[in-house]
């Protein structure tokens, strides 16, 4: 079926120049890329076949015409940092489910951590994956392999082989690599297969059993604590391990003031370091802790209200690069326990996306740079084609609504887990409509 | 008799606990305290109520002293220690809890290695659920008999200077004496390793200073806490022999001390470790004191949670006024009167869930 998208703003970050770009064997037809013009976009076969301003062609006959007035078409967005549980764990999240969250939080792409059971650390796993990311017809799936073989820290996994099938990048994610020699070697073997690098950087020696953010919160809960330094420290070493071997090295989830500032320093010195955080780190504080609420442990923890304020200023400014959900799986068996026992993480992938738009309502970023930080950058970070909205291009769009006011409801979510502290919370802005390869895979529109 | 008396459903910490809500306690207990000096040490007011004592960590004085408390006011009591139990069969602490909530218990007192287990099995129990101890978080009753203690050796609390010394972070047993203390109005001073003193322990109320002389300087009551050796990672102190030497009280501290200063432990006891035997067993020692008033405080706690309510709840009330509890109340008038507020329920956790 063939989309014609009526009278939607079109927000392309990729594209700053002011008109459609057209690729050979299309009509030639460019027209302002400003966002408060409304556009026609016409999808055939897959494929934009051509944008013009509103009202400006006749709309063909074999189009589904949908009216966008008021919405805003992005190119697709892409998360770099999710955990599906398949291969391992499907009772918390299958790669159908977590694919079906994916695009029903208006992301058409995904990027999945290694973590698995068992880990993705050979080829083998990764063709599993893609095996079953293509049977389920949903978000395009990127996996990501570990840098060490089974995440023990201990021997580089085959980069080589991993890559000839499809990974997009490595890392140890939630395994820190605390042997600094495997990580240089990993930053340098990456280059031969022009793999990013991913870290989590958490020194595990900087505390014993810590469990939330190391703090006055910690302290009144009486629960260990993780102070800021065991993730600034290791920030600190890969990017100097970055400039050692001449290579990038890309800062999952940061949480702390003394990380961005480290990342700014860094970037401002000409290392290739990039970084992203996670909404729950610009959206909420070690606060959301008390009470011993499992749905607020994750790693790293939630830190303070001067850490909010500086993750948003990073973001600001750019020294953060990207928004990513940390999208983490789990069920009640391992939540409703006591909170040294319950497990790290929570679900974002439905969330990430209106906790974003929170930010551009609240006037720290455009809409642009919103976009960019959820489609552009991270595709750039992970050196992936940049989605973009042009003449010839896969039709991988998603569509905001920025005023649409909803309740955040768990028992709502397509993932298979509930997980979130975001229950109940009212946000203004989401998707309304994803559409992969010109198919619509996800309608919530009015 | 037709106002609640004391909205309480749970007492998991002290942080909840308001000023008028802890005297409140202590009043009660004083007036348990008679109870135990009777040479038939028992009184109806619970008879066919069932309080289960649930411990996952080891404990011989807190669990005697439910045990007791409990026995005293005719309650049933039942004791499932870790060992016992099915966690060992890999049970989890929800699952247990309805089990045990099946048989209807009316409390459930709860010891865990774990802070915030008792917050937890609130929310997922009916009975009452008292804190005996969680983790790293608050031991309430321990401070509460602290706070009788004190308050009974010097009349008051308000103004006091207490020094806590010791292993800060790793100790309940001074997180909930802080808050206690401090919300009566007393000055509390921390002092120890500097390895065991939390970040932002202030912002419980507490000053805190490396001298340990300067802490003593003055007390009017001087609080030793055990070096909690199962919870060190090693890493805190360099041996024992050290840590005796330079932050073990000793009657050199006591001498700093006000002339008429108490001396506390919450036991168990290192003898010669955080304490010396002759501060431990000298004459300013309240130690056993602070025993006692555990019974005390704690048949205070189960008659608030269950005795009042029975009173109040259920329309049997002809029998319970020809049955009122036993202990007289002579200090300022009945118990029963309430001290709080309207709408005040106090920082207990809510009464439903």
């Amino acid at each position: 079926m063939n989309l014609y998208l009526k009278g939607a703003r079109i927000v392309d970050p990729s594209n700053l120049t002011g008109e459609a770009p057209v690729l050979p064997g299309f009509r030639s037809s460019p027209v302002l890329f400003k966002t408060n013009v409304p556009c026609d976009i016409y999808i055939r076969n897959g494929k934009i076949a051509s944008i013009a301003p509103q009202g400006k062609e006749p709309i063909p006959a074999d189009a589904r015409v949908i009216d966008l007035a008021g919405k805003i078409v992005t190119p697709g967005l892409i998360d770099m940092h999710t955990h599906l549980r398949e291969p391992g764990e499907e009772y918390k999240e299958t790669i159908a489910t977590g694919c079906l969250a994916a695009v029903s939080g208006g992301f058409t792409a995904i990027a999945c951590m290694p973590n698995t059971k068992p880990v993705n650390d050979n080829k083998s796993i990764t063709e599993y994956i893609l095996r079953k990311a293509q049977e389920a017809r949903l978000a395009t799936v990127y996996p990501i392999g570990a840098i060490s073989k089974g995440l023990q820290g201990e021997t580089l996994a085959e980069f080589g082989d991993m890559r000839s099938v499809g990974i997009a990048a490595v890392t140890d994610d939630g395994r820190p690599v605390m042997n600094g020699e495997l990580m240089r070697r990993a930053l340098e073997y990456a280059r031969n297969f022009d793999l990013p690098v991913i870290s989590h950087c958490e020194d595990l020696t900087l505390y014993s059993g810590g469990v939330m953010n190391e703090g006055s919160v910690s302290t009144q809960l009486g629960l260990p604590g993780i102070p800021a330094v065991a993730e600034e420290v290791m920030v600190f070493r890969e990017i100097r391990l970055a400039a050692l071997t001449a290579s990038s090295v890309h800062i999952a989830h940061v949480s702390t003031r003394g990380s961005v500032d480290l990342i700014r320093q860094a970037k401002a010195s000409g290392i290739n370091v990039t970084a992203e955080t996670a909404p729950h780190y610009f959206s909420l504080t070690e606060e959301a802790v008390t009470g011993y609420d499992t749905n607020a442990k994750m790693n790293p923890p939630l830190r303070t209200a001067e850490d909010v304020a500086a993750i948003i200023e990073g973001l600001k400014d750019g020294t953060i690069d990207a928004i990513a959900s940390d999208h983490a799986p789990h069920s009640i068996l391992e939540k409703e326990v006591e909170f040294n026992m319950a497990a790290n993480g929570i679900v974002g992938l439905e969330t990430a996306l209106p906790l974003t738009l929170k930010l551009v309502h609240t006037g720290h970023l455009s809409l642009s740079e919103a976009v960019a930080k959820l489609s552009t950058n991270p595709s750039r970070i992970l050196r992936l084609e940049i989605p973009s909205i042009q003449i010839g291009q896969r039709a991988d769009l998603t569509i905001i609504d920025p005023d649409r006011k909803f309740i955040v409801d768990i028992h709502k979510f397509q993932s298979r887990s509930k997980n979130s502290p975001f229950h109940g919370w009212e946000l203004k802005g989401k998707a309304v409509m994803t559409i992969i390869n010109g198919r619509i895979v996800f309608n919530d529109l009015d | 008799m037709k106002e609640k008396p004391f909205t309480i459903k749970h007492v998991l910490d002290i942080a909840s606990l308001s000023p008028d809500q802890i005297t409140y306690i202590l009043d009660t207990a004083e007036s348990f305290k008679e109870i135990s000096t009777r040479s038939i040490k028992k009184v109806p007011t619970l008879r066919g109520k069932t309080v289960i004592n649930l411990f996952f960590e080891p404990s011989t004085r807190t669990r005697a002293s439910f045990e007791i408390a409990a026995k005293r006011l005719s309650a049933d009591t039942l004791s499932i220690s870790a060992s016992t139990s099915s966690v060992v069969k890999g049970e989890t602490l929800i699952d247990t809890a309805r089990n045990l909530e099946a048989m209807q218990p009316d409390v459930i007192v709860l010891r865990h290695s774990l802070s915030g287990a008792p917050h937890l099995l609130s929310r997922h129990v009916r009975a009452s659920v008292i804190n005996a101890g969680d983790g790293t978080h608050e031991h309430p009753t321990q401070a509460l008999l602290d706070l009788l203690t004190v308050r009974e050796k010097k009349g008051k609390i308000k103004g006091l200077k207490l020094a806590i010394m010791g292993d800060i972070t790793h100790s309940r047993v001074a997180h909930s004496n802080i808050l206690g203390f401090t919300k009566m109005g007393a000055n509390v001073v921390v002092s120890g390793p500097a390895t065991m003193i939390p970040p932002y322990i202030e912002k419980l109320g507490a000053k805190v200073t490396l001298s340990i002389k300067e802490a003593v300087q003055g007390a009017d009551v001087i609080m030793a806490l055990r070096i909690q050796l199962e919870r060190q990672n090693k890493l805190s102190f360099p041996s024992i022999r050290e840590y005796a030497t330079y932050f073990g009280l000793n009657t050199q501290h006591l001498a700093l001390a006000a002339p008429d200063a108490i001396v506390m432990h919450p036991g168990p006891i290192n003898r010669g470790v955080e304490i010396s035997p002759e501060l431990a067993d000298g004459p300013h020692s309240v130690i056993l004191d602070q025993v006692t008033n555990g019974v005390a405080v704690r048949m205070a706690l189960l008659y608030l949670l269950l005795g009042s309510e029975t009173r109040m709840s259920h329309g049997d009330t002809k029998k319970d006024e020809k049955n009122p509890p036993s202990p007289p109340f002579t200090k300022g008038g009945h118990p029963l009167s309430p001290p709080l507020k309207k709408g005040d329920t106090g920082g207990f956790s809510g009464e439903s869930q």
